[in-house]
């Protein structure tokens, strides 16, 4: 029998034979993160067709995908969705720009739902920098390499129809496929899916703050007095400069004292690499990688494995990579005194994030800790009750500040062996009141616009909902 | 003080928890704020930059603070600096 290609001559041509119609969805995912070019050629294309009415869900969206404002000024796009959503784009929303809510999710919540039939991709745009003509392909070979690329697996798996979009068409078959031909309906070859080299953005170098500095060695102090820092330690740490302080910190530790970490997971960087080559780590589980040393690891060290954003984090998987870890450093906009943190809205309550694996990786984690100063500028941290909800109190365990570390009352355990280290262990009262010591006290608009989004909890349920901002 | 003898100063950066204070000679007192916190302090702001301004004595010329997130002190120093600058006899420095 013969077969009919699947190469389509262009984007378009690939757009009109999904069987894209208006008030479809349609998903992306974001590991070229502020390089991406695939997400705004599409909406380019889909609003040259005349396409109305779309949802684009996106596992991030990024200051590069900003044009997604011109695609819902002309009817193009009507919803999104996504786990990100960077500040260029949040300020409009929060203004009012969307008619409908944005619903955000985690990036385990964002699989969850497909699985659980939440939520349905009717054309899934999968960006690769390298593929074969029936659409295996992965992003860890070809010009354009980013790495894993696991944020897009659980689409691939999903989507009722999917496009690979490519810029290097390698020959059948591409070894090292990371998804394979059999969900792939479209191969696409376009002048460039994205600039790698924008993969590394602002946030993703280890901190020369020195008030940060003293924050991520009282984190990394308060990791080896836990108990949990042994041979067999799992870690996961965000990509913000204290965050990746903490592991440099607790490689020192780990050196000293002769313990060999068996994974850390998630975002991966340079450093964790280092980690992994000096034996610290055993295995790196990467889900996305942040630099290009990450890259360059991930495609030649079977010690760095590639997981998808379902193995990664998803609560409807039978068992994920969150549930094995052991610590987890994260960051936070605001932390309220019931340790509820947000790290969605800024604190004049307009959007400037998202969830991303913060919610997941702190429901997982056996240690949850959170790394920030009591202020940044003038803006205290620890606030009565957070302007939105990323990730409940409950789920958090220990905040740790340049002032003191505060314990969630939750785990007493903790505050005494942290104690018993000599860490200066506070309650999370005392630090707000010392950070309004300095700052003095803001008043908080009480007044509220009509909602703009909807954060979705990682198990499916409303966790809070984002109002408009008047100015 | 009067606005007669008063000249254009300057005091403060743009960098994040600084403030810059620009004073411009005018017949009447005006008070402009731009602030990224201001919801949250500016009322505060205000009323320290009012109690500087009165104990200097100044009844006139427009006033405008760049505000970076600056904390109340940073805020009295850097006007309190900016109001004596406009009233030096030399060229002022930073003007």
């Amino acid at each position: 029998m013969t077969r009919q290609t699947k190469v389509m001559p262009s984007l378009g041509e690939a757009i009109r034979q999904s069987g894209l119609r208006d008030g479809m969805t349609i998903s992306f995912h974001h590991h070229l993160r502020e390089g991406d070019r695939v997400l705004n050629s599409v909406l380019a294309e889909c609003s040259v067709l005349g396409l109305k009415d779309l949802t684009v869900n996106a596992s991030a969206l990024m200051g590069c995908h900003r044009s997604i404002l011109d695609f819902v000024r002309d009817g193009t796009v009507t919803g999104i969705e996504c786990n990100f959503m960077h500040a260029q784009i949040g300020q409009a929303i929060s203004r009012g720009a969307l008619e409908r809510e944005v619903v955000f999710r985690s990036h385990g919540g964002r699989p969850a739902a497909m699985d659980r039939g939440e939520s349905r991709i009717d054309v899934a745009f999968i960006a690769a920098s390298a593929a074969d003509a029936t659409g295996n392909c992965n992003g860890k070979q070809g010009n354009a390499a980013f790495g894993s690329i696991g944020y897009a697996m659980p689409d691939a798996e999903h989507a009722q129809y999917v496009v690979v979009v490519t810029d290097q068409l390698f020959e059948y078959p591409l070894i090292g496929a990371s998804i394979s031909e059999e969900s792939v309906d479209a191969v696409v070859v376009i002048d460039s899916i994205g600039d790698p080299l924008r993969i590394m953005s602002g946030t993703t170098r280890v901190t020369r703050d020195p008030i940060g500095l003293l924050i991520a060695e009282q984190a990394a102090k308060a990791i080896g007095a836990s108990g949990l820092l042994r041979d067999g330690f799992t870690f996961q740490t965000g990509a913000g400069g204290t965050s990746l302080a903490v592991a440099q910190y607790l490689g020192e530790i780990m050196r000293e004292q002769g313990i060999v970490g068996r994974f850390a997971s998630g975002g991966i960087t340079g450093l964790l690499v280092n980690l992994l080559r000096e034996g610290l780590f055993e295995t790196l589980l990467d889900v996305q990688c942040f630099d290009r040393e990450a890259v360059l690891s991930i495609g030649e060290d079977a010690r760095h494995g590639e997981i998808s954003a379902t193995r990664y984090a998803s609560p409807a998987a039978k068992s994920s990579v969150v549930d094995h870890l052991d610590v987890v450093i994260l960051g936070a906009t605001e932390i309220d005194t019931d340790f509820n943190v947000n790290v969605h809205t800024d604190s004049n309550g307009v959007i400037m994030g998202g969830s991303g694996g913060h919610s997941d990786t702190a429901a997982g984690a056996k240690l949850s800790i959170i790394v920030a100063p009591i202020m940044r500028a003038r803006m205290p941290l620890i606030v009565d009750r957070v302007g939105t909800i990323s990730t409940p109190g409950e789920d958090i365990d220990l905040l740790v500040t340049q002032y003191g570390l505060a314990c969630n009352p939750r785990r007493s355990e903790l505050a005494s062996r942290l104690e018993r280290a000599g860490l200066p262990v506070v309650p999370i009262h005392d630090l707000k009141a010392k950070a309004e010591s300095i700052t003095g006290v803001p008043t908080r608009s009480t007044h509220k616009g009509r909602p703009i989004a909807r954060v979705i909890s990682r198990d499916g349920m409303l966790l809070d909902t984002i109002a408009m901002i008047e100015d | 003080m009067n606005s007669k003898q008063m000249k254009r100063a300057r005091a403060g950066t743009l960098e994040s928890g600084d403030v810059l204070v620009t004073i411009e000679p005018a017949d009447a007192l005006e008070i402009k704020l731009y602030s990224p916190v201001i919801n949250q302090f500016g009322d505060a702001i205000m009323r320290s930059v009012r109690e500087v301004v009165e104990s200097f004595g100044v009844t006139s010329g427009t006033i405008s603070l760049e505000d970076q997130g600056a904390l109340d002190c940073t805020i009295r120093a850097r006007l309190a600096t900016a109001i004596r600058r406009s009233f030096e006899e030399e060229e002022g420095v930073d003007a």
